[in-house]
């Protein structure tokens, strides 16, 4: 009761259904080209337009290529569902970045820095990432098609509300620990399921201590421990990140805007739930060893034994190792790598690159060694270049290449081939995920850039 | 598919493992396809652990063993996770499945699956395990899903249990009716919303 999130999702009822789910007002939707073409089909045999297409925001990311992106894209699967994308925002009036647009990137990295994405707002995307957008202090979740062709259609949508979970981190975050190893830290003590049915609010020193880069990171992977959510409250850290930027309200409108959105948390008298705190200082750069992201452990851990595990579960964990060719007891450091990636709409930002770079800067990449280095958007790629991080890569022998989701999830060519260990800033190890065979260790841009320069998996507080 | 629910008795497809993600579920690649042709999706579902690399079927994986088949897949705790692809309820619905058993399902899934006329049942992780082994002993075993009443009941041990679903996706189902009917006729409410916080 009185949590920020009841503030923000009460206001948004339009009504509750009998014996039912309420039904709730959507202020910003977002559109890629994988979970909607069925979406706008459906609107098609309705004969139904948009309500509200001013309210919608479309381009595609998933199966953009990572080069030559004004070339068209030579994947006819890949190019016929982008294209399909930008005939259905033509067709029903919406907004559409498009490949080669200054705006396209992905979603969830452009969605904040164009500040198409505001504190207050109710936010929805076919993609269970949307929770990223909590970070501007936001109701923001991920939706299936289905649901989608209910926000095109009535900007609603129906739901049940969920349950509500405060995660507080507290102290002081040590030396080459990340916002990325945070919420890796918090899965692996929560496990994949841990949150389901809950919106998570985070809170707590450490989570204020982060740039906005880094709490777009921490909400973005609320997903992997199953909530359907998770946000920060907005402060000054966000006032000053959304001031300028391109959809955020200007001059009056922007003082009462913050006003406003200063009275965005949650009450001194606030119950939550379920209440879970965690020690900034028990927190050390992470690696995953297994294929879920939960299966993370910190980087002079070792992996458990078969018997630390509980019985149910014993028969995945060994799944898991097997495919990951990680033996019970084994500590990560020192595996050899073979590819290392740096983006996705969880470390796809300027302050990842610049992470990246701080590690790459006078090193050079280990010769076997194949890094994929993507932005996650246009604006971040020119980023990088203003501020001559790409010379500091390209002198390591790093390339950046152009923007989108790119080997997070294999859409496009960027495909880790079978049995290939590769070291990934993005957000899911599962078997497959990067490649079919393709073992995926999930960890920071810190991380990533010490298995790039030395080619073995290794603590990246002995670079820094 | 739309179709009305009411009384499911069947056999079961055994799946006891936990957090079968969605990517397991329906791989990524199959994603790309702009169609919601169904088959597609079933016949491509759990397609990395159903078929071998050269795409002849893995006789170890469950949906090849003829000795199992029916309208309910029963799966281990946490079934769904991950991606919140609606492609993943597609394929189930398209192999034939009407009813998934778990103790426990991923939110999003969860929803997509109801968006698709597949019934999610949660039962307890008790009746979960008993069903796992009634189905070892007897792949020819039955199981009652009572839409009306709320019931799941394990035939070969006459173990019963309520299960949850609201009042509204109930009727929805047993009605063979979907959200975007409802969401259509309330317009009006809509706009009002919108004046009262413009």
């Amino acid at each position: 009761m009185n949590t920020l999130f009841d503030k923000i999702w009460d206001r948004h009822v339009v009504q509750q259904v009998e014996d039912g789910p309420v039904q709730l007002y959507i202020d910003r939707l977002y559109c890629h080209e994988v979970t909607t073409p069925q979406a706008f089909d459906g609107m098609r045999a309705r004969g139904i337009k948009c309500l509200r297409p001013d309210r919608i925001v479309c381009m595609p990311d998933h199966n953009t290529p990572t080069h030559d992106q004004d070339k068209p894209i030579a994947d006819p699967v890949s190019k016929q569902q982008v294209d399909t994308l930008a005939a259905n925002a033509a067709e029903f009036g919406l907004t559409h970045y498009g490949m080669m647009d200054p705006r396209n990137g992905i979603i969830h990295v452009v969605g904040p820095e164009r500040g198409l994405s505001l504190p207050g707002m109710t936010i929805v995307c076919g993609d269970s990432h949307t929770s990223t957008h909590g970070a501007m202090g936001a109701v923001a979740f991920g939706i299936g098609t289905s649901e989608v062709e209910m926000v095109l259609a009535s900007q609603c949508i129906l739901q049940q509300k969920p349950k509500s979970m405060r995660i507080s981190v507290e102290g002081k975050l040590g030396k080459g620990v990340t916002a990325k190893d945070v919420a890796l830290y918090i899965m692996s003590k929560m496990s994949t399921s841990g949150a389901t049915g809950y919106f998570v609010e985070y809170a707590g020193s450490a989570v204020r201590s982060l740039s906005m880069e880094g709490r777009l990171t921490l909400c973005n992977l609320s997903i992997e421990m199953g909530a359907r959510g998770g946000f920060i409250a907005p402060d000054e850290v966000s006032f000053e990140y959304l001031k300028g930027r391109e959809h955020a309200p200007k001059g009056e409108s922007w003082d009462k805007a913050v006003e406003e959105w200063k009275t965005l948390r949650s009450g001194e008298d606030a119950v939550f739930d379920r209440e879970i705190r965690f020690e900034a200082e028990d927190i050390e750069p992470m690696v995953t060893y297994g294929t879920n992201p939960g299966m993370g452990m910190g980087i002079s851990s070792h992996i458990p034994a078969e018997e630390d595990i509980p019985a149910a579960s014993r028969e995945s964990f060994k799944r898991a190792l097997d495919y990951m060719q990680f033996a019970p007891g084994d500590s990560l450091k020192g595996k050899k790598v073979d590819y290392v990636f740096c983006g996705s709409c969880t470390n796809g930002r300027i302050e990842d690159f610049r992470a990246f770079a701080s590690i790459a800067a006078g090193r050079r990449k280990a010769d076997w060694i194949t890094a994929w280095l993507v932005p996650g958007s246009w604006m971040v790629k020119k980023q990088i270049e203003d501020e001559g991080l790409d010379k500091i890569l390209e002198a390591a022998g790093f390339e950046i290449r152009q923007p989108g989701c790119s080997a997070c999830l294999a859409m496009n060519d960027d495909k880790i081939p079978a049995g290939k260990l590769a070291v990934s800033t993005s957000n899911r190890n599962f078997q497959g995920r990067q490649g079919p065979g393709a073992r995926t260790v999930l960890a920071s841009p810190l991380m990533a850039a010490a298995a790039a320069v030395t080619g073995y998996i290794t603590d990246p507080r002995t670079l820094l | 598919m739309k179709q009305k629910f009411n009384i499911i008795k069947s056999t079961c497809v055994p799946l006891p493992l936990e957090n079968v993600d969605t990517d397991q579920i329906i791989p990524a690649r199959f994603l790309k396809a702009t169609t919601k042709d169904e088959k597609f999706y079933g016949d491509n579902l759990f397609c990395d652990w159903r078929f071998n690399a050269d795409g002849t079927p893995n006789k170890d994986f469950v949906l090849n063993n003829p000795v199992y088949g029916g309208d309910i897949l029963v799966a281990g705790k946490n079934f769904g996770s991950g991606s919140s692809r609606e492609h993943a309820a597609w394929a189930i619905a398209g192999y034939g499945f009407k009813v998934v058993i778990s103790s426990f399902f991923a939110d999003i899934h969860k929803n997509n699956e109801l968006n698709n006329f597949v019934l999610p049942v949660v039962v307890s992780e008790q009746f979960l395990a008993e069903l796992f082994d009634s189905i070892a002993k007897d792949p020819k075993m039955e199981v009652t899903v009572d839409v009306p009443a709320q019931t799941v009941t394990n035939n070969a041990t006459g173990r019963s249990e309520h299960f949850a679903i609201n009042g509204y996706k109930k009727y929805c189902l047993m009605n063979a009716l979907d959200d975007i009917d409802f969401l259509l006729q309330s317009k009006d409410k809509i706009e009002a919303w919108e004046k009262a916080n413009a």
